[in-house]
């Protein structure tokens, strides 16, 4: 056993790693080995944390960092001239830091900025709506000395809409600090969680698990120390509505913890915050403050007997599958973020062993909600299975984008008219580990209603069955709707996607590090026209493979939208495959041979 | 009595202790389930190399992982599932390099075996060539990346007496690799060291010197392993029909040694000739092909422009293309320039080595002679192949047992000693 000492210490070893980081750019050897004396491990396992975490470098990352977002919704705005204006202009490719180390330019996915796009974070502060002649201005008066401070651009909410009528609204509404905490008083424990579970709120991080059965598990399993976790991960491409609600509401959702805390018996709180949000940890921290000083956090709080609860803000480092529970887990105990088998749930083992539990943001934030308007009132919104109200984060090609508040039920043909849908022709909906709609999946609505198991909704192989059966079922969605027009290469999106997963896969399993590898380069094979009707069906038989035997959601999801896409848009890869021969298309003599004939003319003319 | 559960295998009924873990129990009932990371009691399991995916009421999971509970139900062995671990295996073969005749694990390579047992010829997956770090800094050990399967098991073993890691996985995604401490390894007894070599279920943990030590023939896995039934495609059979049979054979980039093997049936070789003829072939010297053949005989992968153009050839006159050795299935020994810049190997075999002429300047070209490729290729990453014939070489009656079965329609079963690889 390793005494408990050196893994409270080892909680710290992010933090440690992110002032170097800030400080010198880059973490060197004699840091490595400053550090892993410290904390008593050996260097290699320290290389291995600091390699896993996208924004830890090992090299001078320039004293302005630039992360430009890749992810396909910035690429639909002006993701390729703005990259091109900033390496002209600092005259470097991507990847590099300048000779002088002033700047580094990096690739980013998604950084929860997809209604303002293209975006970049430099120093982690945000630069939204990017063009080419804005990439231009903003280098230029980084080189005349200008505080990044005071030349960023502060998102915006964009809060587009929320239900008409304000009794019907959840989330977008005025909130008065202490207002769910003031009714605890009058509140065990245990009807709070009975009030959650009969409220039927699930999972808003996108997996759906009944938030009321959570708590109540980790209730019931006695410990000196329980915690609560908010997971402000938020790493879905496509998703930034919990952006919003912690920028906006941050209130509601340290509510929400204390709240969670009373219920199940935890005294602290994390916020796990991606690093691509650090702009909004000041807002966070001034928000727990203004908490503590109204005596709403701390100990006794309103006098209820051993309800005593805090919360820290905990800041990522950059790693999509640090959002699965159990990595986030590992991660703020200062591990790889590797998600674990699952021996033990958080709310058994979690932090530091201890019962855990982990809600998304949106998810905490609607319990005070519940306490403040009545169970009744808001069960009587939203349908049967899922009462209540969904934020959804709305990017691509709308006339609209930005966070919407709906009511559970809305059908999706509405919903496309209310963000002012161009024309649509695919959704991604629920992320890239969510699922391809089209046309014929326009008249369901967005609930919790009629669904169908996982096996099934992958299973089909034709798209008429598909649109029979499937007519009736509802959808749910964590948040993320992106939404593309007839003039988007469907198979340049699919590409995107699975990038997107070679380089977010922890390593662990060989299905998901090297399936979703090989996957990519056949969608290449396609996407340059030389993939036969034998491709597609590998893919297929590849896809499912990665899905049955990958150890975490990442891997059990990454294939989702390759797999609804092919079922949906045959036509898409119809155009682009040939008919099946005995040569592969891809082989090309002269490009097999360029390489040497390269060498022998030089050779050649060297030794003239 | 509370303690045992009832759980369903594959349709049969089983009693076993609850919370037990299910790659043993059924193990304890005599059914098989393959493992590469699971060992010992490790608690909790390792759970990393996926290979022994299960059916637990109606979802997939690892069986390592999972824990028996009364009424369950358990599918082990339905085609798909054996589909998927089989798949698992050729993905691991396909990610790293693993060139077993090459490699000092051979014999007592846990992934090798079970590569054997499930009877794979070639991996569905397109070869990587993994061009990670090998690592030979350590003064006793040496690190190979690149057969490393990622499995934890000398992650979470093989620690220092003050309780340090040894070896941590760096980096993530599809750049995953293990790297070693030299540090903390030193501080390592000659028997840990050891140890650890001896956990790594493939060749990625190598301490120097030893090796070798103990001969081929004589480990782990030389013996045992059963006979496997060569599937063959229904499309692709020929039905007997007057006149013999007339193959074709070449080698390209290879060793000839399959051709050698080839053959080393003695006078079996008269049986053979009564139904069959070669055409265009090294055996016959026959330069150009005369007519259409029935099969095709290939042995070596393509590494110049002459090999592709012979390929497409013997694609184009030949019904049914047969790939046979290493060479042609995956690059083999000539694939592991693969690792190496073309413009390298080229100036070390014609201007740096040591064996060149003092002063050579020149790179033989002409337009006479073949152009060499960017790297080796697997015969089938260049046309399609309708069977393969693992090995190196690949046994003399396994490759007639195969061509028979395709000729003639009869069944052979193969014996693990004619199918062995190496
Ligand atoms: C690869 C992966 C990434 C995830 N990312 C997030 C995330 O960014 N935010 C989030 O709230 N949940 C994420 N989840 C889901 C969490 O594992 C977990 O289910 C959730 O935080 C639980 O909170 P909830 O029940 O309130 O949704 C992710 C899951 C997986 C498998
Ligand atoms: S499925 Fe992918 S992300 Fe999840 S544990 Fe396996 S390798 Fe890691
Ligand atoms: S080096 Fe060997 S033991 Fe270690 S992870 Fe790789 S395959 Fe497993």
């Amino acid at each position: 056993m390793i005494p408990n000492n050196h893994i409270t210490q080892r909680t710290n070893l992010v933090n440690v790693l992110w002032d170097i980081q800030k400080k010198r750019r880059f973490i060197n050897k004699d840091d490595i080995a400053k550090i892993a004396n410290e904390f008593d491990i050996s260097k290699t396992e320290l290389e291995g944390i600091i390699s896993f975490y996208h924004f830890f470098h090992f090299k001078d990352a320039g004293k302005y960092t630039i992360y430009l977002n890749c992810s396909t919704i910035s690429k639909l705005h002006n993701y390729h001239e703005v990259k091109k204006a900033f390496e002209d202009e600092l005259g470097i490719k991507m990847g590099n830091t300048t000779k002088d180390k002033m700047f580094g330019l990096f690739k980013t996915s998604c950084i929860g900025l997809s209604d303002q796009e293209t975006a970049a974070l430099i120093n982690y502060y945000p630069f939204t709506n990017l063009t080419a002649e804005k990439a231009r201005t903003v280098v230029s008066k980084i080189r005349e000395g200008q505080s990044l401070q005071s030349i960023c651009d502060f998102p915006k909410d964009n809060i587009q809409y929320k239900p008409k009528d304000e009794k019907k609204t959840i989330f977008f509404k005025p909130f008065k600090m202490g207002e769910g905490l003031e009714q605890l008083k009058d509140l065990s424990p245990e009807d709070v969680i009975k009030m959650v579970e009969d409220s039927k709120l699930s999972g808003r991080g996108g997996a759906f698990f009944p938030t009321g059965v959570k708590w109540k598990f980790c209730r019931n399993n006695a410990s000196d120390q329980k915690y609560i976790i908010c997971n402000a991960d938020e790493g879905e491409p496509g998703t930034f509505k919990d952006r919003v609600l912690l920028n906006t509401y941050p209130e509601l959702l340290i509510e929400g913890m204390a709240i969670a805390g009373y219920a199940v018996g935890a005294t602290e709180g994390y916020i796990y915050l991606r690093a691509e949000y650090k702009y909004l940890k000041d807002r966070i921290d001034n928000a727990i403050e203004k908490f503590k000083n109204a005596k709403l956090l701390g100990k006794e709080i309103l006098g209820i007997e051993n309800f005593n609860f805090n919360v820290k803000v905990f800041m990522g480092a950059g790693a999509y599958v640090c959002g699965e529970e159990t990595a986030l887990i590992a991660s703020m105990e200062g591990k790889r973020g590797e998600p674990t088998t699952k021996e033990y749930f958080p709310v058994e083992k979690g932090y530091l062993g201890k019962p855990t539990v982990v809600n998304n943001v949106e998810t905490l934030c609607a319990v005070p909600r519940i306490l403040e308007i009545g169970l009744k009132n808001y069960l009587s919104i939203g349908t049967e299975s899922t009462p209540g109200t969904k934020l959804l984060s709305v990017s691509g090609d709308c006339t609209k984008p930005g966070v919407y508040e709906i009511e559970w039920g809305m059908k999706l043909r509405d919903f496309l008219s209310l963000i002012g849908a161009k024309d649509p022709h695919m959704i991604l909906f629920n992320g890239f580990a969510g699922e391809c709609l089209s046309m014929v999946d326009f008249d369901r609505e967005i609930s919790g209603e009629n669904l169908l198991s996982e096996q099934i909704q992958f299973q089909f192989k034709d798209p008429i069955e598909y649109a029979y059966k499937m007519s009736g079922v509802g959808l749910r969605s964590g948040g993320s709707f992106m939404v593309f027009n007839k003039s988007r290469s469907i198979i340049s999106i699919l590409k995107n996607v699975t990038d997107f997963f070679v380089a977010e896969s922890c390593g662990i399993c060989v299905p998901c590090r090297t399936g979703n590898f090989l996957l990519s380069r056949k969608i290449d094979k396609i996407k340059l026209g030389h993939g036969n009707k034998a491709d597609m069906e590998e893919i297929q038989e590849w896809s499912h493979i990665i899905k049955q035997s990958s150890r975490c959601g990442l891997g059990k999801t990454s294939t989702n939208c390759l797999l609804t896409a092919m079922l949906k848009f045959p036509e898409e890869f119809e155009k682009l495959t040939q008919n099946e021969s005995n040569f592969n298309g891809s082989f090309n003599i002269n490009k097999a041979t360029h390489n040497y004939d390269t060498i022998i003319q030089e050779i050649e003319s060297t030794y003239d | 009595m509370t303690n045992i559960v009832n759980i369903t295998i594959d349709g049969k009924k089983y009693k076993a202790q609850k919370g037990k873990n299910l790659v043993n129990v059924a193990k304890e009932n005599g059914l098989y389930i393959p493992t590469l990371c699971h060992f010992r009691e490790v608690d909790p399991p390792l759970g990393t190399c996926r290979i022994c995916t299960v059916e637990v009421d109606g979802k997939t999971t690892s069986g390592c992982t999972t824990k028996v509970y009364e009424g369950m139900n358990v599918e082990i062995n339905n085609p798909e599932l054996l589909n998927t671990r089989k798949a698992i295996i050729e993905m691991l073969f396909a990610e790293g390099n693993h060139f077993c005749p090459s490699c000092e694990k051979s014999g007592n390579c846990d992934m090798q075996n079970l590569g054997y047992d499930m009877g794979i010829t070639v991996s569905r997956f397109p070869h990587v060539y993994s061009k990670k770090l090998v690592d030979f800094t350590s003064d006793r050990m040496i690190m190979e990346s690149n057969r490393c399967i990622l499995c934890k098991r000398c992650v979470e073993e093989i620690k220092t007496k003050d309780g340090k890691d040894v070896f941590s996985f760096v980096k993530r995604g599809v750049g995953t690799r293990v790297q070693i401490d030299y540090e903390e390894e030193a501080k390592l007894t000659d028997e840990e060291a050891l140890y650890a070599m001896s956990i790594c279920p493939v060749g990625a943990i190598l301490v120097k010197g030893i090796a070798y030590e103990q001969p081929f023939g004589k480990r782990k896995y030389d013996k045992g392993g059963n006979s496997k039934q060569v599937l063959i495609n229904e499309k692709l059979k020929r039905k007997s029909k007057d006149g013999k049979f007339v193959v074709a054979t070449t080698s390209l980039a290879g060793c000839f040694g399959c051709h050698m093997s080839l053959l080393d049936i003695n006078t079996e070789l008269l049986d053979v000739l009564e139904i069959v003829e070669f055409n265009k072939s090294p055996l016959t010297d026959i330069k150009k092909f005369s007519k259409q053949c029935d099969i095709g005989l290939v042995e070596g992968g393509c590494a110049n422009s002459e090999n592709i153009e012979v390929l497409k050839e013997f694609r184009k006159k030949c019904d049914i293309l047969v790939v046979f050795g290493e060479c042609a299935i995956m690059g083999g020994i000539p694939a592991m320039r693969n690792f190496i810049s073309l413009k390298e190997c080229l100036e070390e075999a014609y201007i740096n080595g040591l064996t060149t002429e003092l002063g050579a300047n020149v790179i033989p070209n002409h337009e006479d002679i073949p152009k060499m490729l960017d790297k080796v290729y697997p015969c089938n990453e260049i046309v399609k192949v309708d069977y393969f014939i693992p090995g190196c070489p690949p046994n003399a009656n396994h490759i007639w047992k195969v061509i028979k079965n395709i000729l003639l329609e009869e069944e052979y079963s193969i014996t693990h000693e004619e199918f062995k690889y190496d």
